[in-house]
């Protein structure tokens, strides 16, 4: 045996460089780094496809597009936000954080994280080429509920063995974030003291786990239905289309719980930053984000209010849902009650925050209006339910992660952007963000349908609106990437601390952070 | 080693060998049913994919038994392969959901209960929600039911009795007794290979003497896919398992530490689990 220690030995000394150092790289900081530069990339070509939505939907009729077209941009856009844009970024920041954060050299599992990144380009070539295809990419929604998804072209088996790819690589990267959290804390550092952004990824992290297998099932009947002659989602042969909405909204009520915790534990800890305090009722919101994540798996149903549930349903998700709304309720309280009395700053980070709060709420609110069931009634696949998650996912999920980015970024580059062009980004993309979303509530509450390319001429000035905002808002997005690019040529100038109110073992690290974090663990009081 | 005292590897190849692979598999599969004719391309990835686990694998028993791994990397792997199958836990349940709610609604609904009044009388008025059954449509035409007495109890019985000569074979290791582990180990090997002959019978019997198909409406489709996937889960234990035996006969693992092992040890009584499940509500009630 004394061989091959030798040999595994010799075998780490050497570091391969350029392209081989990406792929084979076993170090968070690389993996982060990939991630996050993934997300960005898809967040630009989910972007473009919203664009041809918005563009479409300038005017009534049909000018640019063939409806056939516009529900795939539909369908791909949701897929590629969700699982190509968000998730990624926050898996990034997870890699990037999490080590930092407790004290450990780096994630428990490497080689998982490897594997757990390589799988999303692969996987989302196969998901984009399907746009290629003479029968056109996926077009019955990111939902894929049948009957319509089987009724689509080729493109079908090559989504769904996607979209088990991307699950296979969520599960294998939370089953590494969960690892690395209970087991490589430093000493002294117990449950009760880590960093909250770490709490709501170790929640975060059993959400997708539990919920991640159920759409691998979900898709894999759709797939046998349709290829091998089984009747899960058929009436004739004793199944149910409704079924599948069940076990698809099973997993899909805790998916949008993933896409927003991290987000809730990253304007956690950016606003006591900036309001120099500690973050008020620390234990509250660690309690607040567990509640919130096991009520996510007995609220399901209220995605199929209007399917026809027996009235016994309808009533207990309606209730369970509207119960979110306490964990919820004590969570913004606490941002609040966090900058009563701080001596407040308004960096790009924080401004990010402040608008997080502000606009999350209100796409939590348009959320309760929602789960009232008569009401629901009126506003069931209308374009309020589309501002309403894109209020809570655009200024909510992709707020909370740009703060996260600008927060960060002297840390992991040693670099501090530009403020200015900083408060510019913010004060674009906060205006176009409402320029675009805010009109959707008045169409939709006047009843016009999402998923259509045309619609009645009455609805025709909101949704000018609404796409000007749009073009405005990707616009804006540019400006942040230039800034990006102009804080990675500037000179190693930040200091370790990079903010005066910032707590964590991140900021006792060297700016840029080590490539592996702490060689030794610190110890914590 | 980066002067820790923890392990961290520094650079591998193998996911990302793993990720080609299993393109080429996916992408020649899903090609195949669209019709196209890429079995060899599906094949071709799915030796790919055999090949490079086998690699990875033997590069990290390699590492384990030059003794790279401390305690608490060996506890990441307990975490890990305790989620890992945690998430198993959690694909399944998606197939007992689909189960439950066709025998408790949708058939029920179909046959006229509740709100199901009125599809019951405009389309089917003749259907009644008896279980087994393919359907108001009886899509595959008549079939007869698989019962609980005879394979599937004989295979219940052989699965639990595997799950006691793995946990024989456990002590065996941990006492020292190195004749005890290997004959625990090629008994638990030997029995999930025949549960598997076993269920490869039934399923050929299914198939041609019953009229059971895959296509027998909702009773087929639970049927299949639940019983199928399990299959697919105590072939994989199996060959874990076997990996696992060759492995003791080389002399692998202390009894002290032996993990490998008893992840393998925890899947396998992870499937007899399920299997419980399934011999209780997809044979017998």
């Amino acid at each position: 045996m004394s061989t091959n220690i030798d040999h595994i030995k010799e075998e780490h000394h050497h570091q391969p460089s350029g392209l081989m150092r990406w792929i084979t790289t076993t170090n968070h900081k690389d993996i982060g780094s990939l991630y996050l530069w993934f997300s960005l990339l898809m967040f630009f070509i989910g972007g473009f496809m919203a664009l041809i939505i918005r563009a479409e939907l300038f005017q009534p009729g049909l000018q640019l597009v063939v409806p056939g077209f516009f529900n795939q941009m539909t369908t791909m856009h949701a897929l590629i936000m969700i699982f190509g844009a968000l998730m990624p970024a926050f898996v990034g920041l997870a890699n990037w954080q999490l080590p930092m954060m407790i004290g450990a050299p780096d994630m428990a599992l490497p080689r998982l994280n490897n594997w757990s990144f390589w799988i999303l380009p692969f996987a989302f070539t196969m998901l984009l080429s399907t746009l290629f295809f003479e029968s056109g990419g996926p077009a019955a929604g990111w939902t894929l509920y049948p009957p319509l998804s089987l009724q689509g072209g080729n493109s079908m088996p090559f989504v769904i063995f996607s979209l088990h790819l991307l699950g296979a690589s969520s599960i294998l990267g939370a089953i590494n974030v969960i690892a690395t959290i209970l087991n490589m804390r430093a000493p002294g550092m117990t449950l009760m003291k880590m960093p909250i952004f770490v709490w709501t990824w170790l929640i975060t992290a059993f959400l997708l786990i539990a919920a991640m297998p159920v759409l691998a099932g979900a898709i894999t009947m759709l797939l046998t239905d349709r290829f091998y002659g089984t009747s899960f989602f058929t009436a004739a042969g004793g199944g149910d289309p409704v079924l599948f909405q069940h076990i698809f909204w099973f997993f899909g009520h805790p998916e949008v719980y993933i896409l927003i915790l991290p987000a809730f534990g990253i304007i956690s800890t950016i606003i006591p930053a900036f309001s120099r305090k500690k973050l008020f009722g620390y234990d509250s919101m660690v309690y607040a984000t567990a509640s919130i994540a096991l009520l996510s798996f007995i609220v399901w149903a209220h995605h199929m209010f209007t399917v026809g549930m027996p009235l016994a349903g309808e009533i207990f998700f309606m209730f369970t849902t509207m119960l979110i709304a306490v964990p919820t309720g004590v969570k913004v309280f606490n941002w609040v009650a966090t900058m009563w009395r701080g001596s407040m700053t308004f960096e790009t980070p924080m401004l990010f925050s402040l608008a997080f709060i502000i606009l999350f709420t209100i796409g939590g609110f348009s959320g309760l209006m929602l789960a009232i069931t008569p009401a629901d009634f009126q506003y069931h696949d209308t374009y309020f339910v589309v501002a309403h998650f894109h209020y809570v996912l655009v200024p909510g999920a992709i707020f909370a992660v740009i703060a996260a980015v600008y927060y960060w970024l002297p840390k992991w580059t040693g670099k501090m952007y530009n403020e200015t062009l900083g408060k510019v980004h913010f004060w674009m993309t906060t205006v176009f963000v409402n320029i675009t979303f805010f009109p959707m509530h008045f169409v939709g509450l006047a009843g016009m349908p999402r998923r259509i390319p045309d619609y009645a001429v009455q609805f025709t000035d909101f949704n000018m609106i609404a796409s000007i905002g749009a073009f405005g808002f990707g616009l804006s997005q540019l400006l942040f990437v230039y800034i990006l690019f102009q804080t990675l040529r500037q000179p190693v100038t930040a200091a370790d601390k990079s903010w005066e109110g910032a707590e964590g073992l991140e900021w006792t690290l060297p700016s840029p952070a080590p490539y592996h974090s702490f060689d030794t663990p610190p110890k914590v009081d | 080693m980066s002067g820790s005292s923890y392990y961290v590897p520094h650079e591998t190849k193998w996911p990302f060998l793993a990720t080609i692979a299993l393109m080429i598999m996916f992408i020649g599969l899903a090609n195949y049913m669209n019709d196209e004719s890429t079995l060899t391309l599906t094949l071709t990835g799915l030796g790919l994919l055999l090949i490079v686990v086998y690699g990875w694998f033997s590069y990290v028993v390699r590492e384990s038994e030059s003794g790279l791994y401390d305690d608490q990397v060996d506890m990441s792997f307990r975490w890990g392969m305790a989620w890992f199958i945690f998430s198993e836990v959690m694909f399944f349940a998606a197939f007992f959901g689909a189960l439950y709610y066709a025998r408790e609604l949708s058939l029920p609904w179909l046959a006229g209960d509740g709100s199901g009044v009125s599809t019951n009388q405009e389309l089917w008025p003749s259907f009644e929600n008896v279980w087994p059954s393919n359907g108001p449509a009886n899509y595959g035409g008549d079939f007869v039911v698989m019962k609980a007495a005879g394979i599937p109890a004989l295979n219940t019985i052989i699965l639990l009795i595997s799950g006691l000569t793995v946990t024989w074979a456990h002590h065996g290791l941990k006492e020292g007794k190195r004749n005890q582990l290997i004959l625990g180990l090629i008994a638990t090997v030997l029995l999930g290979f025949i549960f598997v002959g076993f269920q490869a019978y039934e399923y050929s019997h299914a198939y041609n003497d019953l009229n059971l198909k895959m296509s027998s409406g909702i009773y087929g489709s639970t049927f299949y896919m639940l019983t199928g996937f399990h299959g697919f889960h105590v072939t994989l234990g199996a060959i874990m398992l076997t990996v696992i035996l060759f492995r003791c006969i080389r002399g692998h693992f202390s009894n002290e530490n032996h993990f490998g092992f008893e992840a393998v040890a925890w899947y396998w009584h992870f499937v007899d689990v399920v299997w419980l499940g399934l011999f209780v509500f997809v044979y017998w009630l």
